[in-house]
């Protein structure tokens, strides 16, 4: 049987040949240089530029600007686990995971800097366009603590 | 625009109905604001209902058809948690226009047991929530108390004397859904919901309604000697910044919402007797204190230290219990706060009044985002 991989979201970006590397994507205005994550833009509300935001490759590190810590959440969720959201060079935010760390606010330090990794998170079967049953793997991204 | 004044409010105590329907709640409350306003739906000219998770369900003909069928227009609104207050604004436009002269906004909101609360929770058909962070309520006002920290050296003790002092002002509210004091001790070594916001720094969810009647100056010498003036009304949405769509920002829309507002009134944070505003989690409460002027940037921990917002403060903050204690109900609480608002300003606070209160400051947000307040003078 097939495995086949698919991005959680659409801002992940999962290449076609295995020595590339996943990277997220996001738009940046041609007017202001204010950059989205997440598509189906028809402008920029910061200068309201409208027209098309060119595709922008995003970089595979940022730096922890802030998080939570769930400890109660949707049934099915395992927890605790660290919300965080992390800015990332081009001037833009993404809300994700942060892993490989301890869930506790003494060992999560403001500003750290932090690295991109992709993990299978779940998987699903689904019939592809011959009718055969194929395995989908869905590939999410998270942030952990990285090099400086 | 002319001057608006609330003449009447009612409000049915917040909690679990199961029995009961929206209509029913948003007209029972309807008829108390009547009540209080020595009215009947015969002089009401337009009607607005606040309701968020039935938006589709025609409540404001509903309650009309409960309370009275008199064929008036009857709207109905929604915008996340300031779906009360913004039904408030849309009654105060119908006055202030001067197309009526009499309007009533109704807010009600039954969500029984519902769990946590908040969006964001699948893209594209897959479930992201928890794996790409969480959109859920406590998380996101988590991550907003966790800012404060980063800024300002905050600490999660400062967070947990929000709660303590709401609790404390709630004993006093028989309209709070809960009626219960809490220590610091209690609060702090709850059940951790999100950090920092532990059981108790989280609103509950819960069923409720409340009602305003609104006139106009040429009105109110037919209703009441003592009306409340609405100062002003105001209502802004989340203006760009630079992590707003990653990380709902709740300060900025608050402060726009804030400056706006004590312009148009005249009035400043330090002429304010009492503010009710919108703890939705014990982080939020502390971070409005600077977005709504109270104090200087980087001194609301310093603020709750000193007791500044206790009843008995010099500007007391929730002195209804709070969203913490009095809960919830996502369309009413907009309209519970005006309730809570006029109710001091007319002296009738029982043992939560706070002394000669002569302005009162009613602010909401709803993530997504839009703020309202509502100044109003006695």
């Amino acid at each position: 049987m097939t495995h086949t991989q698919r991005a959680i979201a659409p801002m992940l970006r999962l290449p076609a040949t295995p020595d590339e590397k996943p990277y997220l994507v996001g738009y940046r205005c041609p007017a202001c240089n204010a950059t989205y994550i997440g598509g189906n833009r028809v402008g920029c509300s910061k200068c309201t530029y409208v027209g098309d935001l060119p595709e922008v490759r995003l970089s595979d590190h940022g730096t922890l600007y802030v998080y939570s810590i769930v400890h109660q959440s949707a049934p099915g969720i395992p927890v605790p686990y660290v919300s965080a959201i992390v800015d990332l060079p081009e001037g833009v935010s993404v809300r994700c995971n942060l892993v490989d760390i301890e869930p506790d606010p003494q060992k999560i330090e403001f500003g750290m800097p932090v690295d991109m990794v992709t993990r299978k998170v779940r998987e699903r079967k689904e019939k592809n366009a011959h009718g055969d049953e194929e395995t989908i793997d869905i590939i999410a991204f998270f942030f952990r603590p990285g090099k400086d | 625009m002319r001057d608006v004044y609330v003449v009447g409010v009612g409000m049915i105590k917040f909690g679990r109905y199961p029995d009961k329907d929206v209509s029913q709640m948003g007209a029972e409350a309807g008829v108390l604001a009547l009540k209080d306003a020595g009215a009947s739906i015969k002089d009401v000219e337009m009607l607005v209902c606040g309701n968020l998770f039935q938006a589709n369900a025609m409540n404001a003909q509903k309650i009309l058809q409960q309370i009275g069928q008199t064929g008036i227009p009857a709207l109905n609104v929604s915008n996340a948690c300031a779906t009360g207050s913004t039904a408030v604004r849309e009654a105060y436009i119908g006055v202030a226009s001067g197309m009526y002269d009499v309007t009533m906004a109704v807010g009600v909101e039954q969500m029984g047991k519902m769990g946590l609360l908040g969006g964001g929770a699948r893209s594209g058909g897959e479930s992201v929530e928890g794996v790409l962070g969480s959109g859920l309520m406590p998380a996101v006002f988590g991550q907003a108390g966790v800012e404060h920290m980063r800024k300002h050296g905050t600490t999660a003790e400062h967070f947990a004397k929000i709660s303590v002092k709401n609790h404390k002002h709630s004993v006093h509210n028989p309209l709070s859904q809960y009626q219960v004091e809490v220590s610091l001790d209690d609060v702090m070594n709850a059940r951790m919901v999100a950090y920092p916001n532990t059981l108790y720094m989280c609103c509950p969810t819960g069923d409720g309604a409340a009602a305003a009647i609104l006139m106009s100056e040429d009105k109110i010498k037919q209703f009441t000697s003592k009306p409340i003036k609405v100062a002003t009304s105001v209502l802004t949405s989340d203006p760009y910044t630079d992590r707003d769509l990653t990380m709902p920002d709740v300060n900025t829309l608050t402060q726009n919402a804030a400056k706006e507002a004590y312009e148009k009134a005249g009035i400043g944070p330090q002429d304010l007797s009492l503010v009710e505003l919108h703890d939705c989690f014990a982080t939020a409460e502390l971070l409005h204190y600077e977005n709504l002027g109270l104090c200087a940037e980087g001194e609301a921990g310093r603020m709750i230290d000193e007791g500044r917002t206790e009843l008995g403060g010099d500007i007391p903050v929730n002195v209804s219990g709070g969203l913490l204690s009095k809960g919830h109900p996502l369309g009413a609480t907009g309209v519970a706060n005006i309730y809570e608002i006029v109710t001091q300003l007319r002296g009738q606070g029982g043992a939560r009044q706070v002394e000669g209160a002569k302005a009162g400051l009613a602010h909401v947000i709803g993530l997504g985002s839009a703020c309202t307040i509502h100044i109003l003078t006695a």
